[in-house]
């Protein structure tokens, strides 16, 4: 058999098994990609992600960064990220660029009309981390350009916080994130935004059980980008995106999504094209807890 | 580069031991139903989809979706959640129930549903109110 039919039906394969997981629960992850809304993990519950990117830059060669992302609800307020890092550059080479750790408290517990959300992360990473999870400062496509055997040699633990405010209406979401980034070595404050708008396609479900009922999807845009740093805020002079985002949550529990962006400053990569397919275990809190009896 | 990878794994162990230890207080919280907290104005609102046997079956599918991996697929008493059987649950108003959802109890583990348009709110009361 050629190749490529090989590969096709190792695809189809791949998919088939994909999409026949037992049925088992559960909730929809966030349609976005760089804006947070106030949606917590259900708690107990493990959800294991998937987060390549697809950079297309200006200057340099093309990439595929990604985020490795295990999130959990520790309480109904309360939920806890790890994200492992690495990048693979065209014509370059491919490298582990570290992890971060992520932890957001909802401030209040009711639903409000606007619901504000805290969120800390502390970042072990080097320069040469193309994963793209937020934009701040002036943007990282600069360092893009550079070759990793450079770049990650450069260490950066840096401490990021956001504040989320997020609020829904009519089964609208509109989320808005404002990031503030300290380089705990001697660096100044960078800053950045978020905002995102998005909504299902349909508002009431279907009674029978489908993947393709319009209930499944969720649609809408987000805009990200820099804001520049404490000695010179700026906004046209640091990299901005918007990108339209798709998510579809299949029966079985999988959610896929896909955002192409788009640059809109001389500073931004020409495109982005994000993909991610999670995965929500239920119950994991309790399954950890019986290893201790 | 093996910092980084010693600071993942050391985060994870800490993680599993946290996960651990946050599920034990977790099982004691939220043993019965309690509305206390629902405004007494919920109670008047009604269910658009009342008596609609598609919209029942709709609830159904949302409800083994999103709440039977803690409330069972009978909604029987699970291991950290209360039974959606009870006289409590099966004698509320449907706004009530709707506002609880909607609102969650975080603090007793049940979370938020607000992600989901009020109308699948509605679709899972009205499945809630035929499991008695």
């Amino acid at each position: 058999m050629p190749p490529r039919e090989e590969a096709l039906r190792s695809l189809w394969r791949f998919a088939l098994i994909f999409t026949s997981f037992p049925v088992c629960l559960m909730a929809g992850e966030r349609p976005y990609f760089v804006t947070y809304d106030h949606h917590m993990e259900e708690p107990g519950n493990l959800e294991v992600a998937l987060n390549p990117v697809l950079g297309i830059p200006k200057n340099g060669n093309g990439f595929l960064g990604g985020t490795t992302e295990l999130e959990y609800g520790v309480k109904g307020w309360w939920t806890t990220e790890l994200y492992l890092d690495a990048q693979t550059t065209r014509r370059d080479s491919t490298v582990f660029t570290g992890f971060r750790w992520e932890n957001r408290f909802r401030l209040l517990m009711g639903e409000h009309w606007i619901n504000p959300v805290l969120y800390m992360e502390f970042e072990n990473i080097n320069a040469a981390d193309k994963a793209m999870k937020e934009i701040v400062g002036l943007g990282p496509e600069e360092e893009h350009a550079e070759r990793n055997a450079e770049t990650r040699a450069e260490k950066e633990l840096e401490i990021e916080t956001k504040l989320i405010l997020s609020s829904n209406y009519r089964g609208w979401n509109v989320s808005e994130n404002f990031i503030a980034e300290k380089n705990l070595s001697n660096e100044p404050w960078e800053f950045g935004y978020a905002f995102g708008v998005s909504r299902p396609l349909a508002m009431a479900a279907s009674p029978q059980p489908c993947n393709f009922c319009r209930e499944n999807f969720r649609a809408g845009v987000e805009f990200y980008g820099g804001l520049g740093d404490w000695h010179r805020l700026t906004f046209s002079g640091s990299s901005q995106y918007v990108a339209p985002v798709l998510s579809w949550e299949l029966a079985n529990g999988i959610t896929l999504r896909i955002s192409p962006a788009f640059g809109l400053t001389e500073r931004s990569h020409r495109a982005l094209v994000r993909f991610s397919m999670s995965y929500e275990v239920p119950g994991f809190g309790r399954r950890v807890r019986n290893l201790f009896p | 580069m093996k910092r980084a990878i010693w600071g993942a794994t050391s985060l994870a162990v800490l993680s599993v031991a946290q996960i651990a230890l946050s599920e034990r207080k977790v099982q004691k919280a939220n043993a019965n139903a309690s509305f206390v907290e629902v405004p007494v104005v919920a109670k008047s609102w009604q269910n658009p989809y009342a008596g609609q046997v598609a919209a029942t079956l709709a609830g159904k599918k949302l409800y083994q979706r999103h709440c039977a991996a803690c409330h069972s697929q009978e909604g029987r008493r699970g291991e950290k959640a209360p039974d959606l059987r009870s006289p409590v649950v099966q004698k509320a108003a449907p706004g009530t129930l709707f506002w609880y959802l909607k609102n969650g109890n975080l603090r007793a583990g049940m979370p938020s549903w607000s992600r989901l348009p009020d109308q699948q709110l509605w679709q899972i009361v009205a499945y809630l109110q035929t499991l008695r």
